[in-house]
C-alpha cells in the first residue's frame, strides 16, 4: 500500500509544529554529546509521527552536523522499518531528484526508497550516473562496468570502449576508476588517472630536515615561516634548497626518497601500483632510504573561482598541510597504511593562486614496510570531482 | 554432553560465579553474554554449557563484515557489521536467539575515518550491554546507544569531537559498561584518549589522555578489595586502575603490557598480558600493585587469555594452547590446536572454545590430563573464498555463537 503525501501530512497535521521543533532540536546536537538529552526526547517524537515525518526528516538532513544527520537517519530507518511499504515512495523520489537538496538527504531518500520498494530503486539507480552525490553514482557506474565487460567478452571492442569511457567520466570511487582503467587499457587505451582525480603533479620540494625522536613534526623549520624558492637553509646533513619535482606516478604519489634519497647503485625499481592498504615491500635495489627526516613540498593551485573545496591527502608518514599560509590539519601517525582520500580537509579557495604547503616526516623504523616517505594530494569538490585549474 | 564436575572444580566455578555476579549487571540474567569475552572479566561463562558434538543450529546471513562478537541479552542476540565500498555503512542487528530471525536492524553512516587493514574492518569492537541498553562503537568512532527494541537513546561521533582520534590500521578496542559509565578506549598514535561516557546521556563523564600509541586491547572490570568495581585500562605502558565514574587514577602497573591481547581478572588478582602473563594484586588507591608471579613462557599473541578452574590459558598465534596455574604461574600442559588464531578463546564448564581464522571451531577439554580437543566443526563451506574469522566466539545457554563476514552461526549439540 502506498499512501500519498497530502494524506500523510493531514494525518500528521496537528503534530507538524512539534515535529518541526523536534527536528530542529535534533539538528542542534553539538560536540561531545551536547544536546543529547533533548535530542533523545525529540527523536522519540519524530519516530512517533510515522511515515509523515520522512520528508521533514529529509528536509532537516544536512542542516546540522554529520552526527545530527545520523540521528535523523536512524529516525527515518526506524519509521521505515515500522511502516514497511507505507513509505511515500513517489514523494521520496521527487526529493531525490531535487539536486539542490543536500547529498546526505538525497542518499537517505534513495535508501528509504530501496527499503520500501526495491524494484523502484532498481529503476532509479541507472539514472543517477552523473548525480552530484558520489555515493548515488556508484550503482549506475557499476552497471556500466558490467555492460562494458560483457561487450568486451563478446569482442565488441568499440562498444566496450564507449561504455568504459562513459563509466570513467562518471566514476569517483578508486576501485571503480581502477576497474574501468584496466578495462580501457586492455582495449589499448590509456586513461589519464591523475587528471581524472585531480592529483597535483608539479611541486617544489626541500629537505631533508631532522625528525630524530619524531621531534621534527612539531619543529617549525624555515618553510613554515616563509616560502622563498631561492632560499638556502641548514638541513639535517647540510645546506638544503628548493628544487622542482614533477610526479610521474599516475596516482600522484610524491616519493621524497627519489629526489632526496641517496642513490648507491642501480636505479630503484619503478614504483608499483599499490593496493589501498599496503603490504610489505622490499627495498628497491640501489637506494638508501632516508630515516628520521622531514621534507616539504609546495605548489600553487589556480582556482578559477572563489569556492569551497576539499584537499584530499593520502600519507602513511607524519604530515601537516597549510593553505595560503594557514595551517589546516596534521597527523603524527607513522606506517599504519595509506589510501587515496585517506584525509579530507575542507578548505575555502580564493580565486587565482592558492599556495599549498605539505610537510612530510619520516620516522626511525627500519622494517621494509616503513621505507615509504610519500604523499598524494588532490583538490576536488565535496563529491570527489576534481577541480580543474584556471 | 559429557560433563562431570569434581568438588574442587565446583568450588572454583562457584567462586567465579560469585565474582561474575558482583561485576555483572543487576538487570541481566546470569546466562547473558554482555560484552567482549563475556559478562565477567574471565572470558568464562558460569552458566553456559559448551556443546561437544557440534552442529549448526541456524545460520543468519549478515549485511556486512565484522569481527565484533555477538552479545546475548535474554532471548536476543545483538551484533554490529559494516558495509559499503568504504565500509561507511554501520549496522546494528538484533536477532531472535531461537531461530536467528531478524527482529530489527538500524543503520547509520560513519562520521569518522573508515580506513583499516584489509584483514580487519570497521565493525571490529564488540558492543556491550547493561541488560537494558546496548552500546555499540565502530572503528570510525561512532558510538550509539539503543534500547533493546532498537530505539536510539543517544549518539556520539568521537572523531568529529576529536579529529585526530583514529588509526589507519583500524581501531578495535571494545567498550565495557560499569554502572552508568561506558568506558570507551579510543587510543592511537596521535590524539589518544579513554573516555568515560554517561550511559544515560552519551556525554563525557571524564576524558583521560592516554599513551600515544596504537592500542587494540580492551579494558576489563575488576572488583577491588574495598568492594568497588573499577575499570582497568591497558596500554603499552602497563595497566591503570580507574574509577569508572570520575576517571580518577587509582593505581598503576608500569611494566608494560600488550597492545593486542587483553588481560583477565578474578577476585584474587589481575592476570596482565605483560611479559607473557604477570599476575598483579592491586592494593589500596595510590599504591603500586604487588607482583605475584610472572610466566614469560605464556605468550598469548593476538588472542586474549581465559581462566578455567584455577588455571589460565594463553593461545599463541601458531595454535599452541598453554596452561599455567593461577596461584603461581607454574607451567602446565601444552596443547596443539589447529591455527592460525586471531580470535580469543572463551570457556564454560571445563571446555575452552577456540575458532581459527579458517573457520574451524574447536572445543578443548581443559580437565583432560594433557588437554584434549574433543569437538570440532568446520564452517569453511559457508565462508567466502578470502574470508577469515577473527571474531571471538560468544557462549550462552547451550550454544556457541560464531560470526564471520557473511554469516552468524549458532552452534549447539
Amino acid at each position: 500500500m502506498k499512501i500519498c503525501l497530502p494524506l500523510l501530512l493531514l494525518l500528521a497535521g496537528p503534530a507538524l509544529g512539534s515535529l518541526d521543533q523536534s527536528l530542529n532540536t535534533i539538528t542542534k546536537v553539538g560536540s561531545e554529546g551536547q544536546g543529547n538529552e533533548a535530542a533523545s526526547e525529540a527523536w522519540k517524537d519524530v519516530v512517533k509521527a510515522g511515515p509523515g515525518a520522512l520528508l521533514p526528516i529529509l528536509a532537516a538532513t544536512g542542516k546540522g552536523s554529520v552526527v545530527a544527520d545520523n540521528w535523523l537517519r536512524l529516525a527515518a530507518n526506524t519509521i521505515a522499518a515500522n511502516a514497511g511499504a507505507a513509505s511515500p515512495v513517489t514523494e521520496l523520489e521527487t526529493f531525490l531528484r531535487d539536486e539542490k537538496q543536500s547529498s546526505a538527504a538525497r542518499v537517505l531518500a534513495f535508501d528509504l526508497i530501496q527499503q520500501a520498494d526495491a524494484q523502484k530503486a532498481d529503476i532509479i539507480e541507472p539514472t543517477l550516473l552523473t548525480d552530484p552525490a558520489q555515493e548515488l553514482r556508484r550503482g549506475a557506474v557499476q552497471r556500466l562496468i558490467e555492460e562494458a565487460k560483457t561487450k568486451a567478452a563478446a569482442k565488441d571492442e568499440a562498444g566496450a570502449k564507449a561504455v568504459f569511457e562513459k563509466a570513467f567520466d562518471a566514476a569517483r570511487d578508486e576501485d571503480q576508476v581502477k576497474a574501468v582503467a584496466d578495462g580501457l587499457e586492455k582495449l589499448g587505451e590509456k586513461p589519464d588517472i591523475a587528471k581524472h582525480f585531480g592529483f597535483l603533479m608539479k611541486w617544489n620540494i626541500i629537505g631533508p630536515f631532522d625528525n630524530a625522536k619524531r621531534e621534527g613534526f612539531a619543529t617549525v623549520f624555515p618553510p613554515e615561516k616563509e616560502i622563498k624558492l631561492d632560499a638556502i637553509y641548514d638541513g639535517k646533513t647540510g645546506k638544503v634548497a628548493w628544487q622542482p619535482f614533477e610526479i610521474t606516478n599516475e596516482y600522484g604519489k610524491l616519493d621524497f626518497n627519489k629526489p632526496l634519497g641517496v642513490i648507491t647503485g642501480a636505479a630503484p625499481a619503478a614504483p608499483k601500483e599499490e593496493a589501498p592498504v599496503e603490504g610489505r615491500r622490499k627495498k628497491s635495489a640501489g637506494i638508501e632510504y632516508l630515516k628520521e627526516v622531514t621534507a616539504y613540498a609546495v605548489t600553487d593551485f589556480n582556482s578559477p573561482t572563489e569556492r569551497d573545496a576539499e584537499i584530499r591527502l593520502g600519507c602513511k608518514d607524519g604530515w601537516k598541510v597549510w593553505l595560503n599560509g594557514e595551517f589546516i590539519f596534521g597527523r603524527d601517525e607513522y606506517h599504519r597504511g595509506a589510501q587515496l582520500d585517506q584525509y579530507k580537509l575542507k578548505v575555502h579557495l580564493k580565486k587565482g593562486k592558492n599556495t599549498i604547503l605539505v610537510k612530510c616526516c619520516q620516522n626511525e623504523q627500519k622494517e621494509d614496510w616503513t621505507v615509504e616517505w610519500e604523499f598524494q594530494l588532490r583538490v576536488c569538490d565535496s563529491t570527489g570531482t576534481a577541480i580543474t585549474q584556471g | 554432553m559429557n560433563f562431570k564436575m569434581n568438588g574442587n572444580f565446583a568450588l572454583k566455578t562457584a567462586a567465579c560465579a560469585l565474582l561474575s555476579s558482583l561485576i555483572s549487571h543487576p538487570l541481566s540474567a546470569a546466562s547473558d553474554w554482555l560484552q567482549f569475552r563475556g559478562t565477567n572479566s574471565l572470558g568464562f561463562s558460569e552458566s553456559a554449557k559448551v556443546p561437544v558434538n557440534l552442529k549448526v543450529q541456524w545460520a543468519a546471513k549478515l549485511p556486512g563484515r565484522g569481527l565484533s562478537s555477538v552479545i546475548v541479552v535474554g532471548d536476543r542476540i545483538f551484533l554490529t557489521a559494516s558495509s559499503g565500498p568504504k565500509q561507511e555503512r554501520l549496522h546494528v542487528l538484533c536477532l531472535k536467539n531461537s531461530d536467528g530471525s531478524l527482529l530489527w536492524e538500524r543503520q547509520l553512516k560513519a562520521t569518522g575515518r573508515t580506513m583499516s587493514h584489509a584483514k580487519t574492518c570497521v565493525a571490529a569492537p564488540t558492543p556491550c550491554s547493561d541488560g537494558k541498553r546496548l552500546f555499540a562503537i565502530w572503528s570510525c568512532n561512532d558510538l550509539a546507544a539503543f534500547d533493546l527494541e532498537g530505539n536510539l537513546l543517544w549518539l556520539r561521533g568521537i572523531t568529529t569531537d576529536y579529529p585526530n582520534v583514529s588509526n589507519s590500521l583500524g581501531m578495535a578496542s571494545s567498550p565495557i559498561v560499569i554502572g552508568d559509565a561506558v568506558i570507551v578506549p579510543v587510543e592511537n598514535d596521535s590524539e589518544s584518549y579513554t573516555i568515560g561516557v554517561d550511559a544515560n546521556t552519551g556525554r563525557n563523564l571524564w576524558k583521560m589522555e592516554r599513551p600515544k600509541a596504537a592500542n587494540w586491547s580492551s579494558p576489563i572490570a575488576w572488583q577491588s578489595a574495598d568492594g568497588r568495581i573499577i575499570a582497568v585500562l591497558q596500554s603499552k605502558d602497563g595497566l591503570l586502575g580507574v574509577d569508572p565514574n570520575t576517571g580518577s587514577r587509582l593505581w598503576e602497573y608500569k611494566d608494560g603490557a600488550s597492545t593486542m591481547a587483553s588481560s583477565v581478572a578474578d577476585k584474587n588478582a589481575i592476570y596482565a598480558t605483560s611479559h607473557g602473563i604477570t599476575a598483579i594484586q592491586p592494593g589500596t588507591s595510590g599504591t603500586e600493585p604487588k607482583q605475584l608471579w610472572r610466566a614469560e613462557q605464556m605468550n598469548p599473541g593476538t588472542a586474549s587469555t581465559v581462566v578455567v578452574d584455577g588455571k589460565i590459558y594463553a593461545l599463541n598465534s601458531a595454535g599452541v594452547l598453554n596452561q599455567a596455574d593461577l596461584k603461581d604461574g607454574g607451567k602446565g600442559w601444552k596443547l596443539r590446536m589447529t591455527g592460525p588464531f586471531s580470535a580469543s578463546p572463551v570457556a564454560a564448564g571445563k571446555y575452552i572454545v577456540a575458532v581459527n581464522e579458517k573457520g574451524l571451531v574447536q572445543v578443548a577439554d581443559a580437565a583432560a590430563a594433557e588437554g584434549a580437543v574433543v569437538g570440532s566443526l568446520d564452517l569453511k563451506a559457508q565462508m567466502l573464498e578470502k574470508e577469515n574469522i577473527l571474531s571471538t566466539p560468544s557462549l550462552a545457554g547451550n550454544s556457541i555463537y560464531v560470526r564471520g563476514d557473511s554469516y552468524l552461526w549458532k552452534i549447539s549439540e
